[in-house]
């Protein structure tokens, strides 16, 4: 089942674009990767979705209702958390936690004592007070409080240092494990390499790729680097092949096509050394911003 | 409504509340203070008001006063309450929606799985009880001053209750037009300057509408449409006037509503 149905959803403010007909589902259970860079539209899809901007056109459908139609509804099983974290000053966490709590029907006491230990939380300290890393903490335990079964995540690590960064990542795979479906945006690859199991790649407001993590590692792409003497980078002037560099002497590009036929190319040559390898997310991310 | 959202909001405002009820309590009183003065001389003060202009004393809604009656003696001060009733006012319906997205708390509050109807229901309830609390101290404020200033004084308590009532509609017409102005600009980055704005340029208007006689600004300042002087001379409202007030609240508080609806929330950038 689809938790997130996009189709052809367009956003402009004015005359300025946020996306252009985006579409993509994310289906129940899975930890869905969302990459782009800064002002590619990853802020602008999730707002549509939780219904804080409206749409220029196309539909968005959580749990199967309709965005524009159905928001409390809808919102009521969603935990969001935005990349910046902003709470009312003057207020002490655990009343912002309280007041949060109020509006989702059950008891969450246990609950906000398990993530606030686990987040090493402080309850008692005004969020005034807080630095920007504590406001992220609260953000998180905030955003688990009422159970969601799906979770907005919006470049979520920001300002966390790197063993709390781990113990959020162990908390969201646990939540996953008890069948949260995860939406994760991200412009760092490494953590959405780390906890993803499909990607979307999102640049100037398209989607320009939507994949499997390893399908997008392995099937596509391979990273060749040739050292030979007299090698030019023209030789490599083939089909398939981009993003030809030249470094100390060797010969590094992509490659997307045959490996025969590659394999056979490479082996005209008088070899000095040969590597192929897959390229990292990065790598290819790059690659889809050139 | 949402209780949660109601309580939160009153919460938030019950200092700014208190506030303005001491200011608004502490002018009364000190007015009030000078009444046996002004009674006892009412003779002298009449003939130093006759030296001056006309306009000038039409401008202050000072023509047509009987200083030495408790009612006109009211009425001649309840124009300064009004002025900070309408700034309060202001303050709140400028500030309503408008705080939450400059301290970027709307992505909070605009997340739970409440409607943006019932969002606003709460947070207009909320803000009209703090108004309504400020008007209950005022109110007693105002019966006590007058039992230790008056001096035994006779006044027609009708009038003065319909004086003392009116400031609800009169707040109500500064709060949703102060709500729908601040949804129709893009970003207020300050509430004070804007409320100070509307309360004290509706004041003007309704000063210059004496000083010109033909021009019809009555029509959209509350300053008119609420004039003491008129009320209680006349022991009434002037009808008239005060249906146009509750139909430009009433328009304006229908825009804020969907225009809130319809809003973007933009992220914060």
């Amino acid at each position: 089942m689809s938790v997130i149905e996009v189709s052809h959803l367009t956003k402009f403010y004015g005359k300025s674009r946020g996306i252009v007909d985006v579409s993509f589902n994310v289906e129940e259970g899975e930890i869905f990767g969302f990459i782009g860079p800064n002002g590619a539209g990853k802020s602008t899809t999730i707002r549509l979705l939780l219904s804080l901007i409206h749409p220029t056109s196309g539909t968005g459908k959580v749990f199967g209702l309709d965005v524009t139609k159905h928001g409390p509804e809808i919102r009521r099983s969603i935990g969001y958390l935005p990349s910046e974290v902003f709470y009312y000053e003057g207020m002490k966490v655990i009343d912002l936690l309280k007041y949060s709590a109020s509006f989702y029907e059950g008891n969450f006491t246990e609950r906000m004592k398990y993530l606030s230990e686990l987040m090493e939380l402080e309850m008692n300290r005004r969020i005034s007070d807080l630095s920007f890393g504590n406001k992220k903490k609260v953000g998180i335990v905030q955003g688990l409080l009422h159970n969601p079964k799906l979770l907005f995540l919006d470049e979520p690590t920001s300002g966390l240092d790197p063993l709390m960064q781990r113990k959020f990542f162990d908390l969201i795979r646990e939540e996953n494990k008890r069948g949260v479906t995860v939406f994760f945006s991200s412009h760092i690859l490494g953590e959405v390499q780390r906890l993803c199991n499909r990607v979307g790649i999102i640049r100037e407001g398209s989607m320009v790729e939507i994949s499997d993590i390893r399908s997008l590692q392995q099937n596509n792409y391979k990273k060749i680097s040739v050292t030979a003497s007299g090698l030019t980078p023209e030789f490599f002037d083939t089909p398939g092949v981009t993003n030809v560099q030249t470094e100390n002497g060797s010969v590094n590009f992509f490659f997307k096509g045959d490996i025969n036929a590659m394999v056979q190319k490479v082996s005209s040559l008088k070899l000095d050394d040969v590597t192929i390898e897959e390229p990292t997310l990065e790598e290819i991310f790059m690659h889809y911003y050139e | 409504m949402d209780k949660m959202i109601f309580k939160h909001e009153f919460l938030i405002r019950i200092k700014s509340v208190i506030t303005w009820s001491l200011s608004v309590s502490a002018l009364l009183f000190v007015f009030f203070s000078f009444f046996s003065v002004f009674a006892d001389q009412a003779e002298m003060m009449n003939q130093m008001l006759e030296k001056f202009p006309k306009e000038l004393l039409i401008a202050f809604g000072m023509n047509n006063m009987n200083y030495h009656t408790v009612l006109g003696y009211i009425s001649f001060y309840f124009l300064f309450i009004q002025l900070l009733l309408a700034i309060q006012a202001g303050n709140y319906g400028f500030g309503l929606v408008s705080i939450e997205e400059t301290e970027m708390t709307a992505d909070f509050l605009l997340t739970r799985p409440v409607s943006r109807a019932k969002i606003l229901t709460s947070k207009l309830m909320a803000a009209l009880a703090s108004m309504l609390l400020t008007d209950i101290f005022m109110w007693i404020s105002m019966f006590t001053a007058i039992s230790i200033f008056s001096e035994g004084k006779d006044y027609d308590m009708a009038t003065l209750l319909l004086l003392l009532f009116s400031v609800i509609l009169f707040q109500l017409f500064f709060f949703s037009v102060g709500l729908m102005v601040s949804l129709l600009v893009k970003r207020v980055r300050s509430v004070t300057p804007y409320s100070l704005g509307l309360a004290f340029g509706s004041y003007v208007l309704s000063a210059f509408s004496g000083v010109f006689g033909d021009v019809k600004l009555e029509y959209i300042t509350p300053f008119k449409h609420f004039e003491p002087a008129y009320i209680v001379n006349n022991r009434a409202l002037n009808t008239p006037l005060v249906l146009i007030n509750v139909v430009i609240t009433v328009i304006a508080l229908v825009a804020g509503y969907w225009l809130y609806l319809h809003r973007d929330i933009h992220a914060v950038s």
